[in-house]
């Protein structure tokens, strides 16, 4: 299984559509932080406008926890876009290229192969958001330097500097399990079809009008919202909430994590019954 | 039979409506060099495909190496190398690295020498780094026959292997088929369009039509039950043609011109109706046998579409 889960990484670190996302993530990281550094106490001063009347604001407020912060909140949106790219691709590539016929004639169980490839395009989802805590929270302290953490997410809340890194531990470690829900779906549509762009517009097509439902403010839209899984992805944020709701954070986890197993069995399934035709 | 390596029986796949293989048996021998022919759409690959576990049988048992498919997948894969229709690689990688990836996936020795040592028996060596983008057709078919070979298998299974190669590629894979055979004692599954192929190298073949098998056996036995059409060229061409009008080869002539007369005859008629032609004083210039298997392929696969 080792052994496979290497092969499966080899050949997606060997194609160059993986490195779009760490590319992407790079370029957007360093453009946000590049105006940040030229506006930034402007962005302050704005963001805090409403409470300078009532309250002095004391401290470091512009630091690399906020930009960190301010790119997680505009980032995970997006990241989606980049893991199906890799997701999609990982089981309808094989039938495009015919490669199935290689591979699916070794003396190796379907059950490992599909395995493999997923646990492989895991490990591709932790290693594109550590990209991105790197980029965003360990370059941002380099350059803007540590303090407090001023958070808004309906009331205003400052943490202390020594509150903020286990917050985005868990926003980070929240966000791997958000992206790899993604990536389930797009790796359950890449067993499906032939070809990669298929998987890659099906999910794509599924967040949007999961995200567009839910931003639709109907009383039975409303309600069905909790069953969407874009719902629970956003949880992320809950960490920088004060207190933190962990109920809520470990609920949106296990909707997560069923949805994940949910579509990794369904996929092993499918690709264990499959004739390949290809 | 102890030494069978594939026994098919009542193999059949249906892909809803269409029936692809109907009813197949197959018996494979050790050391066979089995030429497994068929026109397009016959069920050819479908039936390949089915005996490297790709596409499940709709009903009929696979064994080979005297075991279940079904049961042993795995461990029948470990002894059997297959190159399926078109050999399709990693084409992002060298040709090294899909060898190394695909042979150990097979258990396969992965060594450099062992890998360089096998590019060099397809003349690949000299690009070995080369990514498999850059690869002609028939280099790439030489790389299946690389992958295929690599874990030492006691099987081989060769779904159209000179596909795209040219004159002197097909000649070698001929002389490496047979070298395989006969020397390392390897049995050939041999699918082929290139009917005159099979018919220089296998020992047994079977004909399928339309997922069916039309008939099995050895080639010789296969060659021998058919009519041969023999063309003789002779002298005083016109006075031949009266003649035959009047004998009793007057029935097997199948065709006349101003230098030849085509008879449609069985093996031991040939030299029979070159005595005959001596013995009225007619000089025969050639003869010549134009039956081929393709020939004997045509006329059993025509006849049973009719």
């Amino acid at each position: 299984m080792i052994l496979l889960i290497k092969i499966e990484l080899l050949k997606i670190f060997r194609k160059w559509r993986t490195y779009i996302g760490f590319f992407a993530i790079g370029v957007l990281v360093i453009i946000i932080q590049t105006a940040l550094y030229f506006t930034g106490e402007g962005y302050i001063k704005s963001l805090t406008r409403g409470f300078q009347e009532s309250f002095i604001m004391v401290g470091n407020l512009f630091n690399g926890y906020l930009v960190a912060n301010l790119v997680l909140n505009g980032l995970v949106i997006h990241i989606p876009f980049l893991i199906v790219l890799v997701g999609g691709d990982l089981l309808a590539s094989e039938a495009t290229a015919g490669t199935y016929r290689m591979l699916l004639t070794r003396p190796v169980s379907r059950l490992k192969v599909v395995s493999a490839k997923f646990i492989a395009g895991i490990i591709y989802v932790f290693l594109l958001i550590v990209w991105l805590a790197i980029l965003s929270l360990g370059v941002s302290c380099l350059l803007f330097g540590t303090g407090e953490l001023i958070s808004f997410s309906g009331k205003l809340i400052i943490f202390s500097r020594d509150d903020v890194l286990w917050r985005f531990a868990g926003a980070y470690g929240f966000s791997i399990l958000s992206m790899t829900t993604v990536f389930a779906l797009s790796y359950f549509f890449s067993s499906l079809v032939e070809n990669a762009i298929g998987p890659i517009v099906a999910t794509m097509a599924v967040i949007i009008i999961f995200l567009i439902l839910s931003a639709i403010p109907i009383d039975f839209l409303k309600d069905l919202s909790p069953y969407f899984f874009t719902t629970h992805m956003v949880h992320w944020a809950s960490f920088f909430n004060d207190p933190v709701d962990y109920k809520e954070i470990i609920e949106s986890a296990i909707v997560l994590f069923g949805h994940i197993l949910a579509l990794y069995c369904i996929t092993a399934y499918l690709f264990i019954k499959k004739d390949i035709l290809s | 039979m102890s030494d069978q390596i594939i026994e098919v029986r009542g193999l059949t796949k249906k892909f809803k409506n269409i029936i692809a293989v109907n009813n197949l048996d197959l018996n494979v021998y050790r050391g066979d060099v089995f030429g497994f022919l068929g026109p397009n759409g016959a069920g050819k690959s479908t039936t390949i495909r089915m005996l490297l576990s790709l596409i499940k049988p709709t009903s009929g048992s696979i064994k080979i190496f005297g075991k279940s498919l079904k049961e042993n997948r795995e461990e029948i894969l470990r002894k059997v190398g297959a190159i399926v229709e078109k050999p399709d690689f990693y084409l992002y990688l060298t040709a090294y690295k899909n060898l190394e990836i695909l042979g150990k996936l097979s258990g396969a020795d992965t060594s450099k020498n062992k890998i360089m040592e096998m590019l060099d028996i397809v003349g690949l060596s000299k690009r070995a780094n080369s990514k498999v983008k850059t690869y002609s057709h028939g280099m790439k078919q030489r790389l299946g026959l690389a992958q295929a070979l690599l874990h030492d298998p006691e099987l081989i299974i060769l779904d159209e292997p000179s596909t795209g190669l040219d004159p002197q590629g097909m000649k070698e894979i001929r002389e490496l088929i047979l070298y395989l055979s006969k020397t390392k004692n390897k049995t050939i599954f041999l699918s082929s369009h290139i009917l005159r192929e099979v018919e220089l190298i296998a020992s047994r073949m079977i004909i399928i039509n339309k997922g069916s098998a039309q008939i099995e056996g050895t080639v010789e036995e296969l060659l021998n039950k058919d009519k041969l059409t023999v063309t003789f060229e002779l002298d005083k061409i016109d006075e031949a043609k009266l003649i035959i009008e009047n004998s009793v080869w007057k029935e097997k002539l199948v065709t006349s011109s101003n230098r030849e007369l085509s008879f449609e005859l069985i093996h031991n008629e040939i030299p029979e109706l070159n005595r005959f032609f001596i013995e009225k004083g007619f000089s025969v210039n050639s003869i010549i046998p134009v039956r081929s298997l393709e020939d004997f392929f045509l006329k059993i696969t025509e006849s049973n579409g009719k």
